[in-house]
């Protein structure tokens, strides 16, 4: 009973830490943007920083404590930004106000890439390993194509929709595309802030932690470290996973509203949502820890500062980051330079110890 | 208690990290408003943006290298009213948040006057931030309609639908061809735009579309389907809104083919006569809009192209074409306006969005005028390869 106790003490105290650190660090930032001490390219970078943590913290739930390598991240970020960017353009003006509005586009974001998650889980999380980073990285690519080629338009006469060209909608002369096939959605509202990103974190690290330490969570952490075990104890595999990438998914589609809310523009580009940024998101949460909800978000946070810090090198800018990157990757996993790290640091192990003997 | 001590050096880190970038940065940022402070009235803070790394590097290293090319004269001559220009060129890598990035790094550094952004996508976000900013904005070569939206915002190339309207009115005034096959780059923006607009102009001209061809930039080097379509509709004219790479190809497989229709294409064919392993006799006759011929007989051009080969060592295309222009169209209005650099940014965009529609350039890519929506006025020079070499058409 005590141990139980003391162990529920020790997650809540981690959980409360991770949820400290996101509030400390907003509130500095803050203090640093109304003490007019932050520059113009850091105050542009707070909300995609919200976004990539989001990201890395949900695929962590897959990656960490589903134990799956998913490569389809991004996909289900596209989904939730292209839904969302549509909702708000069909009800830019009609709901109001604006705030609400995106309180809707998020939710609409979230339902569906979880309806996405739920829908190519079912096949994909029949797989394992290999397999199911391959079939994940498809449906991410899959996902991203069907985007570049929908066309939408609203006119008097309602929504028109085609897969062929614009001309197709056979739209009047006022209507308004919305979707523009690979040209994507132009003049999304920009609803995004930096407020409002720290609350989507807090907001996910909510969800992921106490899923996490749940009943559900621990079947499926049970489910991760042996499947037969868990299987012959009477948990339900196919529930418990599904239940965990679906959750990913959602919340990724989140981070996709947010993504699609801080430009004007978005389009469905390699880049921004194809397998470079799903495999961009895997390695934040490698970099972090896997199962390290924490971890991923700081990860997050610097490998997308890095590459805009370096800025004064100029050329040598991407070249110094990929650098940093395969450092970073060798030293965290190589057991004398850490031994040498830990050193310095406070030893974890004796903690419990020592309160215990208090 | 360790804990606790645990999470306040963690929290000290962060703190740290981020306070250390915040401040670092700030140290930066009054550095370069006293530097700009300082330097009042001393040089124009001119900023580029355009990829230098990834897929679209070609286009982003041609506007550097053009801007670079006029910001050296002009310097060499005395600047703009006796101000010497400075020019910061930052990598986007054709993407819209690293875009916005490159433009809020560039405001840090004290930029006044953005030449960017190279390619069509990111350059909308930035204009949005432009507008917001009310910061002077000039792209050499955003082409979709929307780059431009904003009234402080002008280009210097043809936006999408204007060239494939153009290219429509040119077969149909110059009776090219009445059957017309597309093939085209649905996954691209530039393509798709020229395409949808020449489609709609071309009923008007009396042309008739008998087939389209899409391709995305997943798949793009077996052109045989598209070609044998336009064949077995008669069309005696393709029309090839898309880069030269894949344009070399659809030529080769053509003539494998043994179907020898005319092609027409816009400035992304501009290249064409360049491209390795590609047999030259085969791009006679190709006929192409494009502002700018890197072998016209003009002294600015030849002046423009014999510095830029002596300079990187290979010959201009039409970005650099486009971003040499737009530096002098700044040079320019600013002139006009007697535009000086210790007036505010929002100054500047004022008096340049006056000075703008009054000019009239006589650039590289033609003698532009502009209107205050921000669209470029000037002739599209049809040429022809003939000999190895684009002729100026009439």
């Amino acid at each position: 009973m005590t141990v139980m106790k003391k162990k529920l003490n020790k997650t809540t105290k981690s959980n409360l830490i991770t949820y400290a650190m996101v509030v400390i660090v907003y509130i500095i930032v803050q203090l640093l943007v109304s003490g007019g001490a932050v520059s113009s390219l850091m105050k542009g970078l707070l909300v995609p920083l919200c976004v990539y943590s989001i990201l890395a913290v949900s695929l962590n739930l897959t990656v960490g404590i589903l134990g799956e390598l998913s490569l389809g991240h991004a996909g289900f970020m596209c989904i939730g930004a292209f839904t969302s960017a549509t909702f708000s353009k069909l009800t830019n003006g009609v709901i109001q106000p604006a705030g609400f509005r995106f309180f809707l586009a998020i939710l609409v974001g979230a339902v569906f890439a979880g309806i996405f998650g739920l829908l190519i889980g079912i096949p994909v999380l029949r797989l394992k390993g290999d397999y199911l980073a391959i079939v994940t990285l498809a449906f991410g690519e899959i996902i991203k194509n069907i985007v570049n080629v929908i066309y939408l338009g609203r006119d008097s006469h309602g929504i028109h929709f085609s897969i062929k060209d614009a001309a197709s909608l056979g739209m009047d002369a006022d209507g308004e595309m919305i979707i523009k096939g690979p040209q994507g959605i132009t003049g999304t509202p920009t609803d995004s802030t930096f407020t409002i990103g720290i609350v989507l974190i807090l907001v996910t690290l909510f969800i992921v932690l106490n899923l996490v330490h749940s009943r559900s969570g621990r079947a499926i952490m049970a489910i991760r470290d042996n499947r037969i075990a868990a299987e012959s104890v009477g948990i339900n595999i196919t529930k418990y996973k599904l239940m965990a990438f679906s959750i990913s998914a959602a919340l990724a589609g989140v981070a996709g509203v947010l993504y699609a809310h801080n430009l004007s523009t978005l389009t469905a580009l390699p880049k921004n949502f194809g397998y470079n940024m799903s495999i961009m998101i895997l390695v934040f949460v490698v970099l972090g820890g896997i199962g390290n909800i924490r971890g991923s978000i700081i990860a997050a946070v610097l490998l997308t500062m890095l590459p805009e810090l370096l800025r004064g090198l100029n050329d040598f800018r991407m070249l110094i980051y990929a650098i940093v990157l395969i450092a970073t990757m060798i030293i965290t996993n190589n057991e004398k330079i850490m031994n040498t790290i830990r050193r310095f640091l406070p030893k974890k192990q004796a903690q419990p110890v020592k309160e215990e003997t208090k | 208690m360790k804990k606790l001590v645990s999470f306040m050096l963690v929290a000290a880190m962060v703190a740290a990290t981020l306070t250390g970038c915040g401040s670092s940065d700030n140290a930066k940022s009054t550095e370069a408003a006293g530097e700009s402070s300082a330097a009042a009235g001393t040089t124009f803070k001119i900023g580029g943006i355009g990829p230098v790394t990834g897929g679209a590097a070609l286009y982003g290293l041609a506007v550097q290298r053009g801007a670079q090319i006029a910001v050296d004269e002009i310097n060499a001559a005395g600047g703009i009213n006796g101000t010497q220009i400075e020019f910061n060129f930052q990598d986007d890598e054709a993407d819209a948040e690293k875009s916005v990035n490159a433009y809020n790094s560039l405001k840090d550094w004290g930029m006044q006057m953005l030449m960017g952004t190279v390619t069509s996508t990111p350059c909308v976000s930035v204009a949005a931030k432009t507008a917001e900013d009310n910061m002077f904005q000039l792209t050499p070569s955003g082409s979709s309609v929307e780059c431009v939206q904003s009234d402080n915002a002008f280009r210097v190339c043809f936006s999408d639908p204007d060239q494939g309207k153009k290219s429509a009115q040119y077969i149909g005034e110059h009776k090219l061809a009445t059957k017309v096959a597309v093939i085209y780059d649905s996954s691209d923006t530039y393509s798709t735009g020229i395409y949808e607009s020449f489609k709609s102009e071309a009923a008007n001209q009396g042309i008739e579309v008998v087939a389209e061809g899409a391709f995305t930039a997943d798949n793009k080097t077996d052109f045989s389907v598209p070609l044998q379509q336009a064949q077995a509709a008669g069309a005696e004219l393709v029309f090839l809104p898309i880069y030269y790479t894949e344009a070399s190809l659809i030529i080769t497989q053509a003539n494998k083919m043994g179907y020898a229709p005319q092609f027409f294409g816009c400035d992304g064919l501009d290249g064409l006569i360049g491209v390795e392993n590609f047999d030259q006799s085969l791009a006679e006759g190709v006929m192409l809009l494009t502002p700018f011929a890197a072998d016209a007989q003009d002294d600015l051009t030849q002046k423009f192209v014999s510095a830029y080969k002596d300079k990187y060592g290979e010959t201009p295309i039409q970005f650099a074409a486009d971003a040499y222009d737009a530096i002098y169209a700044i040079k320019l209005a600013a002139e006009k306006e007697n535009v000086t650099p210790d007036m505010s940014v929002s100054d500047i965009c004022e008096a340049m969005k006056k000075g703008m529609t009054e000019i009239s350039l006589e650039g590289l890519t033609g003698t532009i005028t502009w209107t205050a929506s921000g669209e470029p006025d000037k002739e599209p020079k049809a040429v022809k390869i003939e000999n190895g070499a684009y002729t100026a058409m009439e």
